[in-house]
């Protein structure tokens, strides 16, 4: 007999879903007039319906928003409003179980992951900036460093409350006030988070929710009461935005896609490569902006590297989300599956050799097995696009140069890996990769201090640590 | 002797072969063996993994104050751990010092527990600090005396001096002692290596003398037989038998003292060498506290509730 892992399920008694919900506006919920539903892409259950806003919703938004700013927030001395973020922070530790489970319901991320990471992360990243909140003179951003505002916020469906909380905590501590939009096929934890700005009893109007789509999205962007955009999601819906306020007053980060370098060096410690590999990659399903999802292999370890990858392969549990023991989950939604296969396909087409380990993948939901792409070169659509999906190209080197040289042969710059036990390779080769993030002997590691972003077509602006404060304050200069 | 092609028993070649190998990066080694610590074995894989922990512990004492006595009551209990179940399997050996082991042969033959392998530490455990000569006479002497199984400590002091190719003569000087008569199972001393890069190495060097098994600790060192030391171990293991085709075993030993400690290190062992491993002839557990907690949690799986620690016997 073999060691079968029994299910493990993370019980689902500890969140109340309503059937329907509106928005959070002024302090209040108040009913929505369209709704869409949203699923369980595990099962395609249907959770909730969503209200859609529209014009007036929006408006109400902004209004709110604005009489908070005015009224209350920007009056506030830095030492209240750190009060009140970290008693949001608290709360949510608090009630961390309810988040992770709700998290993963709507999103089909693994509990393991919603539990270890995206809760605590968030709740972390509230704490971090209601510790600056009464310290901004200090930040080196000048003497006295002022709020933009109202800013709006748009918000992607792969971490839906991490990316809340990079959003909110530093618009909040730097004393704006905020018009949040998250996902369409995301928004539970978000209206959960609403509840928690009530128990905390924020102020009406710091933190207004709107729920909806792209449209509701586009009347946030082009809203004239709206002093700057933020928004995190595809390059593609970033350009739009970037046209769109770029003869306004708005500032605006935008955090957009990626197609990272994961490279390996034949001095890497190969084990933990390996396990680094696997996180970059098929954390999160691969909905990761700063995913590694285009893996370089020094040519004379590459053959040893890959056996030890389909290896590990076959021991990722893909499954029931829920399962405390699932390693990969469901892919967020049909459409994005869709857009997966259509790439892999690509991959078939264009000569690339497809590789998954044996999986039994459910029969409901959206589900896409760990794969991998070798014989992978530059010119394919699988190493130049962003297939946001467990999806990996695996392409091959032969010197450092080299190396370095397809590492930056992309139109993006989010992030890259190093992999090397030589000090000296790695800090040559974070001088040469243009990107944002550089993470070596590690991958896909967050944290609340460490400033985000990226270079090229992968975004504007930074998120998180001092840098980060930057993007909520005027009278500072911006990179 | 051959070392499997690996070397030729010269300095050059066990140096040239063990630089070879690649580094362990302590940050992700940590954090891989802290991913699997959170796996959540329940029922019925929890019973199977407490069924199969039971046969792989190595019911240890190894105490100055051990007496005939104290021995020949761990015996009885490693036959037959609850007196009141027959169904509770028979561990996986007896592991004494030297001049217990007879008695402890002599026992478990006596109570019908001729299964039941006996292990003598030897090789001036724990210290290793010995002349040659005294190592191999402490060896001959436990075989002597009715050992199966031979736990020898390497010289740390050599490691940690780069003299690597006299650990490796060590080992197998011991080997040749044991012979066909007993399994040699080598301890590195983990907490005195310190670093995972020695684990690696000396899982490699150890490997290629002769070990039948790789062993974490000799349980009077702090720390023993973490998680991220005994995946390294594992995957050391993983790939000698990628090398060479032959199976080494892996005992962890020291500090795995609950259930919960046991059911993790064979939540490694499940996903770093594969299931070929979760047996007792490739896996060992040496430990002394953890088989009650194992007897106590087997009680709860069947009655449903926790009994008082008075309803297994204390030896």
């Amino acid at each position: 007999m073999s060691f079968e892992y029994a299910p493990a399920p993370e019980s689902r008694a500890v969140v109340s879903i309503k059937p329907k919900y509106g928005h959070f506006i002024g302090g209040k919920f108040v009913a929505g007039s369209k709704h869409f539903p949203t699923i369980n892409p595990a099962t395609e259950e249907v959770l909730s319906q969503i209200a859609l806003a529209g014009k007036a919703e929006v408006d109400a938004a902004v209004k709110a928003a604005r009489k908070a700013y005015v009224s209350t927030w920007s009056k506030m001395s830095g030492k209240e409003r750190g009060k009140y973020l970290y008693r949001i922070a608290r709360i949510m530790q608090e009630r961390a179980r309810e988040f992770a489970v709700l998290e993963t319901l709507d999103n089909g991320k693994p509990i393991r992951e919603s539990r270890d990471t995206d809760i605590p992360l968030a709740a972390a990243h509230f704490f971090y900036h209601a510790g600056w909140a009464d310290k901004l003179e200090y930040a080196g951003l000048g003497t006295s460093p002022k709020p933009l505002g109202v800013a709006g916020q748009i918000i992607p469906w792969n971490f839906p409350l991490l990316m809340l909380a990079w959003k909110v905590a530093p618009a909040l501590a730097a004393g704006n006030t905020v018009v949040l939009k998250p996902a369409e096929s995301t928004s539970l934890t978000a209206l959960l988070f609403a509840q928690v700005c009530q128990q905390a009893e924020l102020p009406a109007g710091v933190v207004n929710i709107v729920t909806g789509d792209g449209s509701t999205g586009s009347l946030i962007v082009n809203h004239p009461g709206i002093d700057k955009i933020a928004f995190t999601g595809s390059t593609e819906v970033g350009k739009i935005i970037a046209r769109a306020v770029a003869p306004t007053k708005k500032s605006v980060t935008l955090e957009l896609g990626g197609k990272a370098a994961n490279i390996v060096f034949d001095d890497a410690p190969i084990d933990e490569t390996v396990e680094g590999i696997v996180n970059g990659i098929f954390f999160n399903q691969g909905h990761v902006c700063c995913a590694g999802s285009r893996l370089l292999l020094q040519e004379n370890v590459a053959e040893e590297v890959l056996h030890k990858l389909k290896n590990r392969m076959e021991k990722i549990r893909v499954g029931d989300p829920m399962d405390k023991n699932t390693d990969v989950g469901a892919i967020n939604s049909k459409e994005q599956l869709a857009k997966i296969t259509e790439l892999a396909a690509a991959g078939d087409a264009e000569g690339a050799e497809r590789w998954s380990p044996t999986c039994n993948l459910p029969t409901k939901g959206f589900w896409f097995a760990p794969t991998i792409f070798t014989g992978v070169t530059q010119a394919h659509r699988i190493a130049r696009e962003e297939i946001f999906g467990p999806v990996l190209s695996v392409l091959t080197f032969r010197t450092p140069q080299e190396a370095i040289e397809k590492a930056n042969n992309t139109p993006f710059g989010l992030s890259a890996g190093i992999w090397s036990e030589k000090g000296s390779r790695t800090l040559w080769a974070s001088q040469q990769l243009r990107a944002g993030v550089i993470w070596a002997n590690t991958f896909n590691k967050f944290d609340p201090t460490s400033p985000f972003g990226g270079y090229k077509e992968s975004g504007w602006g930074r998120e998180g640590g001092r840098h980060g404060l930057s993007a909520y304050l005027k009278g500072v200069s911006h990179e | 002797m051959s070392f499997y092609g690996l070397v030729d028993g010269s300095d050059a070649s066990l140096k040239s072969y063990l630089n070879n190998l690649s580094g362990v990066d302590q940050v992700g080694a940590e954090a891989r063996a802290a991913m699997l610590a959170t796996r959540s074995i329940k029922t019925t894989s929890k019973r199977w993994a407490i069924e199969t922990a039971i046969t792989m512990v190595d019911l240890t004492t190894l105490e100055g104050a051990d007496t005939p006595g104290k021995v020949k009551a761990l015996c009885t209990k490693a036959v037959r751990p609850d007196p009141t179940d027959s169904t509770v399997p028979s561990v996986g050996a007896v592991c004494v010092y030297n001049d217990m082991v007879s008695v402890a042969r002599t026992h478990l033959d006596l109570i019908g527990g001729q299964h039941v392998p006996v292990a003598a530490v030897s090789t001036a455990f724990p210290s290793g600090r010995a002349s040659m000569p005294v190592k191999i006479q402490d060896t001959q002497d436990a075989i002597d005396a009715g050992a199966a199984e031979i736990d020898m400590v390497i010289d740390r002091g050599a490691f940690l001096a780069g003299r690597y190719i006299d650990v490796f003569n060590e080992i197998v000087q011991i080997k040749e002692v044991c012979g066909d008569k007993a399994h040699l199972k080598v301890i590195f001393e983990t907490g005195e290596l310190v670093t995972y890069d020695n684990v690696r190495k000396a899982s490699f060097l150890a490997m290629a003398a002769g070990a039948d098994f790789i062993k974490t600790s000799t349980g009077k060192v702090v720390p023993a037989a973490t998680p991220p030391v005994v995946l390294v171990m594992l995957e050391a293991v993983r790939d000698f038998y990628e090398m060479t085709n032959t199976r080494i075993g892996v005992k962890p030993a020291g500090g795995i003292r609950t259930t919960k400690d046991a059911i993790k290190q064979l939540v490694l062992v499940n996903e770093t060498v594969g299931p070929d491993w979760l047996n007792p002839k490739l896996f060992r557990i040496g430990a002394s506290a953890l088989l009650n907690d194992l007897l106590m949690q087997r009680m709860k799986l069947d009655e449903g509730y926790y009994s008082s620690p008075q309803y297994v016997t204390m030896d």
